[in-house]
């Protein structure tokens, strides 16, 4: 028996949010017994890529190669992982939360006959039937779940989980999955990714704008920021919406929910939406020349001042310190 | 043409969240409910669609009597029937089978839902009714146009968005920039007076994962205010204290 994990890539990329769930899935399998920890890999990705999974404690990467898998076709994603489980004989599935995933996880929970459970935050309790902790209410609140089927679906909500980086180098294995013309419903005719930059949903470190900003002129103050910082850009809706900066920049409720290390939002309010796209951050450090802006109840360091004053004199005393 | 729309009747997003009966229970004292931000889009590109190809816009909920001033106003803002599956919405397996078990003969062409509830987040329901009726199923989709039974789409990707082309019949899940949210107007408030809502039988489903007991996340601790001429000060708590650097 072995708990199976759904890896996720970008461009031949392993994501982390999917190594942070192969951790999880191996703390899992320490606590239930469950045996080792497969990961299953989809689409072109290099054997050094994928050996590297076994450092965030994976034993075995079964890799389905076929290229026709490398974007998110979400149907023939969800049959191969399927005959993955099938094959390994698992009872639990691990994967990350996300938007590819969320679309296959509900789709193999039909098809295992699979019990799910989505943005989980910590391992799941054992002692009184099988309960799993995760968040709701957009990270307003958090329910104690009960799964009561036998096959499990766990989709872990990203930074819940500390990352294991002392593995050994899995073995990589082929893995045959056969897909028929149904699972690919779908034609992709073309692919837009930000690149070279640090992507929002998975930063460390998130720079984020609002309206306070006065408009998209003033975005290179952030950029040199968040270059510093090696952290990615953020925006309140408003911005997004008035066509400032990209919609996939978009932070809160409707938006992106990001849960880096450090929130810097510069010029925002604070309105409650926005918030519910950061309140999972570590730590939120809110500059407003408004000192009864909403966001500094929400903050852990603030600075009363205006941003265009603010912001390059905290770039200059980073440089000077990092 | 027929579309279905399945919609949630939650808490509006500026509500405060607290729980009663020994934290099992959510507290609905003082809370707005109102259509799901992203089953309103759903409902807004559904609108419009409707008006571009004729045909009939159904829009759905499951849930208890409650729900029916929610299930009006989106028949305000277009719909041209409701539909209540009367049940207490469990978990997202037994809403996906009550939906799935309506819909089955149906015949409908496109079934929007939107990209995530705003309650429980699940991101899934659309999925697992694609499953259950044995149609393809996309989410989030920020784009939806059609022309005849070919759709083209624009899904969110992490960092960027793919362009993707299927044909119908197909369920999406919906998020924003896909409509504009549409506001009620008088003519449609009143119109929906009259238009049907049905209230329709369950079909028995065991639950799966049903939440038992809830909590809230700890307070948050007061701010630490820095002075804007000792930015450097920031610095140094957010390496030292933070640690975050
Ligand atoms: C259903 C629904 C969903 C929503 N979802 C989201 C969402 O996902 N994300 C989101 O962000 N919003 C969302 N909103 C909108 C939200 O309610 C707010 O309107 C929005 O977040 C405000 O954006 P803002 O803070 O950039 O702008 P404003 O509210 O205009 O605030 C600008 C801030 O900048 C400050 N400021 C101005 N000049 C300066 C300066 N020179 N230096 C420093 N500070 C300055 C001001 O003091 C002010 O606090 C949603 C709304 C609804 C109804
Ligand atoms: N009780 C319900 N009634 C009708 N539709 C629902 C219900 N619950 C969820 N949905 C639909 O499914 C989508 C995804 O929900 P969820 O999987 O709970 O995040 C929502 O945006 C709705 O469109």
């Amino acid at each position: 028996m072995s708990i199976l994990v759904y890896i996720e890539q970008a461009e031949g990329k392993v994501k982390k949010t999917s190594l942070e769930a192969v951790s999880f899935a191996e703390a899992l399998a320490a606590k239930t017994g469950e045996g080792d920890v497969v990961a299953i890999a989809l689409g072109t990705i290099s054997a050094d890529e994928l050996a590297g999974i076994g450092t965030a404690g994976a034993s075995k990467v079964l890799h389905a190669s076929d290229s026709k898998l490398d974007s998110g076709v979400i149907q023939a994603h969800a049959s191969a992982i399927a005959q993955a489980f099938t094959s390994v004989g698992a009872k639990t599935l691990v994967l990350a939360k996300s938007s590819l995933g969320d679309a296959v996880a509900a789709r193999l929970a039909i098809k295992l006959d699979a019990g799910l459970v989505s943005n989980v935050v910590s391992l799941p309790s054992t002692d009184q039937g099988y309960v799993v902790k995760r968040s709701i209410f957009t990270g307003k609140a958090f329910a104690e779940t009960e799964l009561k089927t036998e096959n499990k679906i766990l989709a872990i909500k990203k930074n819940s989980v500390d990352l294991k980086t002392n593995g050994a180098q899995a073995a990589v294995v082929p893995f045959e999955v056969s897909l028929s013309d149904s699972d690919f419903a779908s034609k992709i005719t073309s692919t837009e990714r930000a690149t070279g930059e640090v992507l929002l949903p998975e930063a460390d470190i998130v720079v984020s704008g609002g309206r306070g900003m006065k408009g998209p002129e003033n975005w290179g103050m952030l950029e040199d920021l968040a270059k510093t910082l090696g952290a990615a850009t953020g925006c309140s809706k408003p911005v997004s919406d008035i066509g400032w900066r990209p919609h996939h920049e978009h932070v809160g409720q409707t938006g992106v929910k990001v849960a880096p290390s450090l929130y810097i939002a510069i010029g925002i309010s604070g309105a409650i939406q926005h918030l519910a796209g950061v309140n999972s951050s570590k730590c939120i450090v809110v500059i407003n020349k408004d000192p009864e802006a909403p966001f500094f109840k929400a903050a852990d360091y603030g600075i009363v001042g205006d941003a265009f004053e603010v912001v390059p004199k905290l770039t200059e005393a980073l440089k000077a310190e990092l | 043409m027929k579309i279905l729309v399945c919609i949630t009747h939650v808490p509006d997003t500026t509500s405060k969240i607290q729980f009663t009966a020994d934290n099992t229970k959510f507290d609905t004292t003082g809370v707005q409910f109102i259509i799901g931000p992203y089953d309103d889009y759903a409902l807004a590109r559904a609108v419009e669609l409707r008006d571009q190809t004729g045909g009939k816009l159904t829009v759905l909920n499951v849930g208890e009597a409650e729900t029916e001033p929610t299930l009006r106003k989106a028949l305000a803002i277009g719909a041209d029937e409701a539909i209540r599956v009367n049940t207490a919405p469990k978990d997202s397996f037994y809403v996906a089978k009550q939906i799935a078990h309506y819909a089955a003969d149906g015949n409908y062409d496109l079934i929007l839902m939107g990209r995530e509830s705003i309650d429980f987040n699940g991101g899934m329901v659309h999925g697992m009714v694609g499953e259950l009726l044995g149609m393809p199923s996309f989410s989030p989709v920020m784009k939806l146009d059609l022309n005849g039974n070919l759709v083209t789409m624009a899904r969110e990707i992490e960092g960027g968005k793919e362009t993707l082309e299927a044909s119908l019949p197909l369920i999406a899940g919906c998020q924003e920039p896909i409509a504009e949210w549409k506001i009620p107007n008088m003519r449609g408030i009143m119109s929906a007076r009259t238009k049907p809502l049905n209230v329709v039988d369950t079909v028995e489903v065991a639950t799966q994962a049903e939440a038992t007991t809830y909590e809230l996340p700890p307070a948050k601790g007061a701010v630490k205010l820095i002075d804007k001429d000792h930015v450097g000060e920031l610095v140094k708590l957010l390496k030292n204290e933070a640690k975050v650097l």
